[in-house]
């Protein structure tokens, strides 16, 4: 990928060293519709390497509209799509798998009936010439990323996924995203159905993502578990940008009132970046 | 949390593969629902036991060839049924797509009617035709959206209508052709068939060598690789088993080769579903449909090419109906061609809710089917006791897949 500032740039042109660096993601007045239910309308959002960028909003906020269009389930209706600075289209989900966009839905997206290492490589097995699936790099790939992530509770990648419990499953889903030695990844909710330890491993797991200087988006409507994991959290209120807020200058609170009301103060709607 | 090292040593302790620790895990997984062929063996030998009692004539040489040959359409129909499950639709137009492509078949082998052709050629064009009534109803289904339960309904029915209209004056077309005839009825020397049994055997060994081979170059568990030798030694057993059965059928010693043709269709087959990307996707698609679209399988193709396999294989079971009766008539396609398949496939253990299932199921149910209708014809039961006893039986296998899938999702949760 060629950055934006020295794309339009003669060639012998340098950028210099503190120039910043452009978003991972960045949409600018994104709007879809279904039908006459206005879903998104012109949504402002960004995300950077190696931070975590929380996304909360009340129930048909836009937040899972928001990450279809990313993922290319939807196609955006008007606005620009710009991945590390260049203008991007995503027409399904192998555009953005081509560019290392990967979601962790909320249901997982499994295939009960396949086993892990069949779910690990779904739409994306590892084969010959011929189509002949080669199983033995996709399994040993399998354990090893499992085994990264400090995944210890699944006996065999051979057993089918509908025999592992909803925190077995979640690990699953999310070391299948950070498999592909992808840029962003999206997590939606990824906490909602799991106890406290799990959550806590799965938190632990998504600090981590961002060190190694991955975007992460984490979607949530547990403030809890945003302000513990995020540097910075875009609030969406029925289908627009509330504002962007820095996790340390701001309060649950603010949040809240955010998330229900809108905005307290005028300047506040300003999308700060 | 960050305990990285012992996770692998961890999982590496727990590929135990001793007899004994493999026998514990069989349980545990036939506990939780995993019940594999299980069922299906246990039913043939109580089946095979029951006819036997009944009469001596159902264990003879001669009888089990004939076996062969009734089970022969219904089991390659039945790979096809097995595709269309997996993706969790149904083809209830396969028993008169096989009548079409049996009308097809005989109307291109009439002599100087001026369309005659070599019978290898008939027999092409039969298959293609099944594949293009497959192609068709699956773009309808996977296209435009309507339920393939419809869609096939009224194939059904358009299907019925064209081999009536096609065979109506005459009512029944005789097939001379010796290529056509000879797929269900030539039967193979007494050399040939012990060939195939130690092609069959050395190819089997051959793949799980290869198997073993590459996984322990992997660093990947093997297996018990006595489990895999003796498994080995079953199915070997089994092929030259059947083969000298069959050299013994008298007056017509040998191996038919219509049994030959439905092995590898059905080997094919389960290579196409167990080892290549397309299988793969098929699974997908029948176990969540709306995950498989999200990682990029395109999921509309895949429900036209499981169809056009589905037609082709209903047309290669039209082309051993018409084979084995030297002609085609007004009754192709009908009877209980459509449930036989359908319930083969069932009984077979592929389950009717999608993405769970194997290929060999059409073998295993085809078996079961014609067993039920071979002994039945045999001891003079009339038709309403062949129905019945099927019924039964399917009733039985629909019922235990879904016990069984409510005790795995019970278990996962």
């Amino acid at each position: 990928m060629v950055g934006a500032l020295d794309s339009s740039a003669p060639p012998w042109y340098k950028p210099p060293v503190s120039a910043p660096k452009p978003p991972t993601l960045e949409l600018r007045e994104v709007s879809k519709h279904f039908g006459s239910v206005q879903a998104l309308q012109g949504v402002e959002f960004e995300v950077r390497d190696g931070e975590v960028m929380a996304l909360v909003g009340d129930n048909g906020a836009g937040k899972s509209t928001l990450i279809k269009c990313v993922a290319g389930i939807y196609s955006i209706d008007e606005g620009q799509v710009f991945f590390e600075g260049d203008p991007v289209t995503i027409h399904g989900p192998k555009d953005a798998a081509k560019l290392g966009i990967e979601v962790v839905y909320q249901d997982l997206a499994l295939c009960d009936n396949l086993d892990v290492v069949q779910n690990m490589y779904l739409g994306r097995e590892a084969h010959d010439h011929l189509f002949r699936l080669r199983e033995e790099p996709m399994e040993r790939r399998t354990t090893e990323t499992l085994a990264s992530l400090a995944v210890t509770t699944i006996a065999s990648v051979r057993q089918p996924v509908a025999t592992l419990s909803g925190g077995q499953r979640q690990s699953v889903a999310v070391a299948r995203a950070v498999m592909w030695n992808n840029r962003l990844v999206f997590l939606d909710e990824p906490t909602a159905a799991l106890g406290v330890a799990q959550t806590h491993q799965v938190l632990e797991l998504v600090k981590r993502l961002s060190e190694q200087g991955l975007a992460v988006v984490y979607v949530s409507h547990n403030l809890v578990d945003v302000f513990e994991v995020a540097n910075r959290i875009t609030v969406l209120r029925l289908g627009r940008n509330v504002g962007v807020y820095e996790k340390d200058r701001t309060t649950q609170q603010e949040i809240v009132r955010a998330i229900t009301a809108g905005a307290a103060a005028p300047e506040e709607l300003e999308v700060a970046t | 949390m960050s305990t990285a090292a012992p996770a692998e040593v961890q999982a590496a302790a727990l590929e135990d593969t001793s007899l004994g620790a493999i026998a514990r895990a069989r349980w545990t997984a036939l506990k939780s629902g995993e019940v594999g062929t299980l069922p299906v063996i246990v039913g043939i030998i109580a089946i095979a036991l029951f006819y036997k009692y009944k009469t001596d004539f159902f264990l003879t040489a001669v009888n089990f060839q004939n076996l062969i040959g009734q089970m022969a359409a219904i089991s390659v129909i039945a790979i096809g049924v097995v595709f269309v499950l997996l993706i969790g639709e149904i083809d209830l137009s396969i028993g008169f797509t096989s009548g079409v492509a049996g009308v097809v078949l005989a109307k291109l082998q009439v002599p100087e009617s001026g369309h005659d052709f070599p019978g290898l050629i008939a027999i092409a064009l039969a298959l293609a035709t099944g594949a293009t009534i497959g192609l068709v109803q699956g773009s309808i289904v996977a296209l435009v959206g309507v339920p393939s339960f419809v869609v096939t309904l009224a194939g059904l029915l358009i299907c019925q209508g064209i081999i009536l209209q096609q065979l109506g004056t005459q009512g029944v077309i005789g097939i001379q052709d010796k290529q056509i005839n000879d797929v269900a009825n030539y039967v193979l020397t007494k050399n040939t068939g012990w060939i195939v049994a130690v092609v069959f055997t050395v190819g089997l060994a051959a793949a799980s060598l290869g198997t073993y081979v590459s996984r322990r170059r992997s660093g990947l568990p093997t297996g018990n690789l006595i489990l895999t030798t003796a498994r080995l030694v079953f199915f070997g057993g089994l092929a030259f088993a059947a083969v000298a059965v069959c050299n013994h059928a008298q007056p017509r010693p040998g191996v038919p080769l219509v049994g030959l043709i439905v092995l590898f269709l059905v080997v094919l087959g389960a290579y196409v579903a167990g080892r290549t990307t397309f299988g793969r996707h098929v699974y997908a698609v029948g176990g969540n449909a709306e995950a498989a679209h999200r990682a990029g399988i395109n999921v509309k193709l895949i429900r036209i090419l499981v169809f056009m396999i589905s037609g082709s294989m209903a047309a290669m079971g039209g082309i051993i109906f018409a084979s084995r009766l030297n002609s085609v008539d007004l009754t192709a396609g009908g009877g209980t061609i459509l449930l036989d398949a359908i319930s083969a496939a069932v009984i077979g253990g592929v389950s009717l809710f999608g993405g769970r299932g194997r290929v060999t199921a059409a073998l295993f149910g085809g078996l079961i089917i014609g067993m039920i209708s071979n002994g039945n014809d045999i001891v003079g039961y009339s038709d309403a006791v062949k129905y019945i006893i099927t019924g039964t039986i399917l009733l039985a296998a629909v019922t235990l897949d879904t016990v069984l899938r409510r005790r795995q999702a019970a278990v996962g949760r």
